[in-house]
């Protein structure tokens, strides 16, 4: 490929990175500047590499300037040299001058797009004069090295194989060895036990959260959920009272117009006044269900969008919740809303034991 | 001065040989070598800009009152942990920079190892003798893949949180030790107070470590079965052909690594990356949308948001929906991954040594192979991010995800069996024919478009040179002069 023709492969090449930091740009907050910094400064240290011939040696074909050329032509060859020396001073210099502002930058404070934009000069500067030397005036000739087979000739590994037959002598002791292998084994299974250390077993603690009969439900301003506390049409987060921000026990309170809910049997009286409560977190994989859409009645899961029925016991919709919410029974007792006990079912993502 | 330090040296380690001897070792260049390298300098950018964060890091998920520098959480309660990321942020000097220079590290590092095993896979770069090199290499990933979540995870914010819940699930979801692992593992029921000092450990201390082992056995072993190269005149399966080590090869791996540190500290500096002031402290309660991890995890995001909703229960015990998508798929994904070297052999019956690398179109069922793979999880890594797309395309979510459902099922079936048919197309053109045509057309559009600065024609003798700068070198099955590197 002609040098020009690189030349043009490579300002596209610069002109496809811009465009697709442009088309990027919205997920950083819809401001394109970072990203042009950084096309722009790359491309400045890729015009100090521009025009190069990707080899100098003799597997070059771009042979118009360098590559078998080179030798017939000694005079082009010390000229292009002493370019190629003029570029590679010219980057170590702007990255010497990088490195002394990103040092002056620092003892006044330091500024992140300062320090980022320097360093990728300081450091790009090195790696393109790098880049050009070895392409330019490092010996670039193309040689072959000879490889064998990977396997040792066969007189060698017997030779390795009798080096370790010197242990049948005294090591051929069938009975020792099984002890051997008999205690490390037991070393072994022994050394496993600490890993119970790490934490208490599961005991009963995924059947139950700390909600009891009686327990007054409170907001996420700790305060306790009086009747007059939502609108038809209005949801907020609830805990247990005294167990503010309980990652088990948190559930989503609704207030629905009077017989707007369809109860499951044997919960007729668990949503006095409208009021429903479901577990928050998503049967699924334990996300907080914390999206209401009240036309059509459904509780969305953020993370994997599943989608839960309000009015029909939460059941599961859409989504890849195989469960219901569980509900939290609700009566109300002086004017506020306590729960009647646990939840229907244990809450969050399944497990094993679950049943 | 040098020359004596080196015969001090030399005197007490005899060295001498063995150093001239790696001196000379002969690399081939191709730019599709260099992603082994990105993955390498990534790792040391993360090392390097990752020890400087650990000295500032707090692990505390105790409670206390954000007074620093970013006014608008002023006064909020949020963890220790989420306090000192914020401090590292907006207080430490260069803080911020180290701290976007390492999470763009992260996605470069696991991006570079991605393309990488991609390049080992398409060329049979993984045949004997080089097995054990691959199944290093997918270990690799997979610590790649689990420190960089833990990584995330550390801040403690409102977006890693939710992932931490996910995962939470996720190993909740394993059949029998599922419930007991999540309590040894949190320390507790969730959220517990210890897996952020747990993860921290694992992310500073013991994965690294065990990379930087694995890294130096992969490379060592490099050096040892000497690299593989693409077919080429003078090219064999008993020798190799390239650059020596010194002083080319090195002067342009380590300008490589300069250039590399270049983008990431301008990436660092200048794109913010997971500002995590602006997601907030974690609250089990708190809702996120938008909530995507990091790409090199979305995929099984994308999974658990398209398996349909199907879990087992049956004889009082239950195998959760999470645990198919989200446990058993990449359980499989890594089973057939380390066994793949070991199934095609058997499946071939090829189970000789190479050295020279096959041309995908050669190879037309692994590359279809490989395509259907890399096409279903494209479509799971998409579909992790569904609700962003709906909503910046302005699609129903519901009717997507059942599009997804079948795209993902149908889309690679037919990716695969175009890629089948397009290598069995090519397959048919040897690559000296192919590069004729190239040369014979490149040779008309010169001299149509510049009649005075058209390239000579070159001789037959010399096409096979010409073949190393053509720009299909890699797919013509030649060695590319590093055309990728510049």
């Amino acid at each position: 490929m002609s040098d020009r023709a690189l030349f043009v492969v490579r300002v596209m090449l610069v002109t496809l990175v811009g465009v697709a930091a442009a088309a990027v740009s919205p997920l950083f907050h819809g401001n394109p500047l970072p990203l042009v910094g950084i096309v722009v400064a790359m491309a400045l240290l890729y015009l100090v590499t521009l025009r190069l011939p990707h080899r100098a040696g003799p597997a070059r074909a771009d042979s118009d300037q360098g590559g078998p050329g080179r030798a017939a032509n000694p005079g082009n060859l010390a000229g292009e040299r002493g370019a190629a020396s003029a570029r590679i001073a010219l980057a170590f210099l702007l990255a010497t001058a990088a490195a002394v502002g990103l040092t002056v930058v620092y003892a006044r404070g330091g500024q992140p797009q300062l320090e980022g934009l320097l360093l990728l000069v300081a450091l790009g500067g090195i790696g393109s004069g790098l880049v050009v030397w070895a392409r330019k005036l490092l010996p670039s000739a193309t040689v072959s090295e000879e490889r064998g087979p990977m396997g040792s000739p066969v007189d060698e590994e017997q030779a390795t194989a009798t080096a370790f037959e010197r242990a049948e002598e005294g090591g051929k002791r069938r009975g020792l060895l099984g002890l051997l292998v008999l205690a490390a084994g037991w070393l072994g299974i022994a050394a496993l036990f600490p890993i119970r250390s790490l934490g208490p077993g599961p005991g009963r603690k995924l059947f139950v959260t700390s909600w009891r009969d009686g327990v007054p439900l409170v907001g996420e301003d700790e305060r306790v959920v009086t009747v007059d506390r939502l609108r038809v049409g209005e949801i907020i987060t609830v805990f247990p009272e005294g167990h503010h921000g309980a990652a088990d026990a948190q559930a989503v309170l609704i207030r629905l117009a009077p017989g707007q809910l369809r109860p499951l049997p044997g919960r007729e009286h668990w949503s006095p006044e409208g009021y429903v409560a479901y577990s928050k977190v998503c049967t699924h994989a334990g996300c907080p269900v914390g999206l209401y859409q009240v036309r059509s009645h459904q509780l969305f899961c953020p993370c994997h969008q599943s989608a839960f029925a309000v009015l029909e016991g939460a059941m599961p919709q859409f989504g890849p919740a195989t469960r219901p919410l569980p509900q939290l029974p609700l009566r109300i007792e002086h004017g506020e809303l306590v729960a009647g006990g646990d939840f229907s079912e244990p809450v969050g993502p399944g497990f094993w034991s679950y049943g | 001065m040098i020359a004596r330090l080196a015969r001090w040296f030399d005197d007490r380690l005899a060295a001498s040989n063995f150093v001239r001897d790696k001196l000379n070792k002969v690399f081939p260049e191709h730019f599709s070598f260099m992603f082994g390298e990105l993955a390498l300098y990534s790792f040391v950018i993360l090392v390097v800009t990752g020890i400087f964060m650990a000295l500032f890091f707090n692990t505390s998920l105790s409670k206390t009152v954000y007074e620093g520098a970013y006014e608008p959480l002023r006064g909020v309660q949020v963890s220790q942990a989420y306090a000192s990321v914020l401090r590292l942020s907006f207080e430490v000097r260069a803080g911020m920079v180290m701290r976007q220079i390492h999470h763009w590290a992260a996605l470069l590092f696991m991006a570079s190892i991605v393309l990488h095993l991609c390049r080992i896979f398409f060329t049979g770069a993984f045949r004997r003798p080089r097995e054990i090199n691959w199944v290093i290499g997918v270990t690799l990933l997979a610590l790649g893949m689990f420190n960089g979540f833990s990584g995330y995870s550390l801040p403690d914010d409102l977006l890693s949180g939710t992932g931490l819940r996910i995962a939470h699930a996720i190993v909740q979801s394993i059949p029998v030790i599922g419930a007991w692992a999540t309590f040894l593992i949190f320390g507790g029921e969730y959220p517990a107070t210890e897996i952020i000092s747990r993860l921290y450990t694992m992310h500073i201390f013991l994965v690294p470590g065990i990379i930087v082992a694995l890294i130096s056995i992969h490379l060592a072993l490099v050096v040892r079965q000497k690299h593989t190269q693409f077919p080429g005149p003078g090219r064999r399966d008993d020798n190799v052909v390239g650059v020596r080590l010194w002083p080319t090869y090195t002067a342009l791996s380590i300008g490589l690594f300069f250039l590399v540190s270049a983008l990431l500290a301008g990436l660092g500096g200048l794109v913010q990356i997971n500002p995590v002031w602006l997601w907030g402290p974690y609250e089990p309660s708190a809702v996120t949308i938008a909530a995507q991890p990091d790409w090199y995890v979305g995929w099984g995001e994308g999974a658990l948001r398209l398996f349909p909703p199907w879990e087992i229960r049956a004889f009082g015990y239950m195998v959760p929906n999470p645990f198919f998508p989200a446990a058993l798929l990449p359980g499989l994904t890594f089973v057939a991954l380390y066994a793949w070297p070991f199934l095609e052999a058997r499946v071939t019956g090829d189970y000789d040594e190479h050295h020279l690398l096959d041309r995908p179109r050669d190879r037309p069922v692994r590359t279809a192979l490989g395509v259907v793979v890399l096409t279903f999880y494209g479509i799971l890594l998409l579909a992790g991010a569904n609700d962003v797309i709906a909503t910046e395309l302005g699609l129903p979510i519901i009717p997507f995800v059942y599009f997804l459902r079948g795209a993902v099922l149908v889309l690679p079936v037919l990716a695969g069996l175009t890629t089948w048919k397009i290598c069995r197309d090519l397959a048919g053109r040897s690559s000296l024919e192919a590069a004729r045509e190239e040369l014979a057309a490149r040779t008309e559009a010169a001299a149509e478009a510049e009649e005075a600065e058209e390239e000579p024609a070159r001789e037959p003798a010399e096409a096979s040179q010409a073949e190393s700068e053509q720009p299909d070198a890699a797919t013509a099955g030649r060695s590319g002069s590093g055309s990728g590197e510049a």
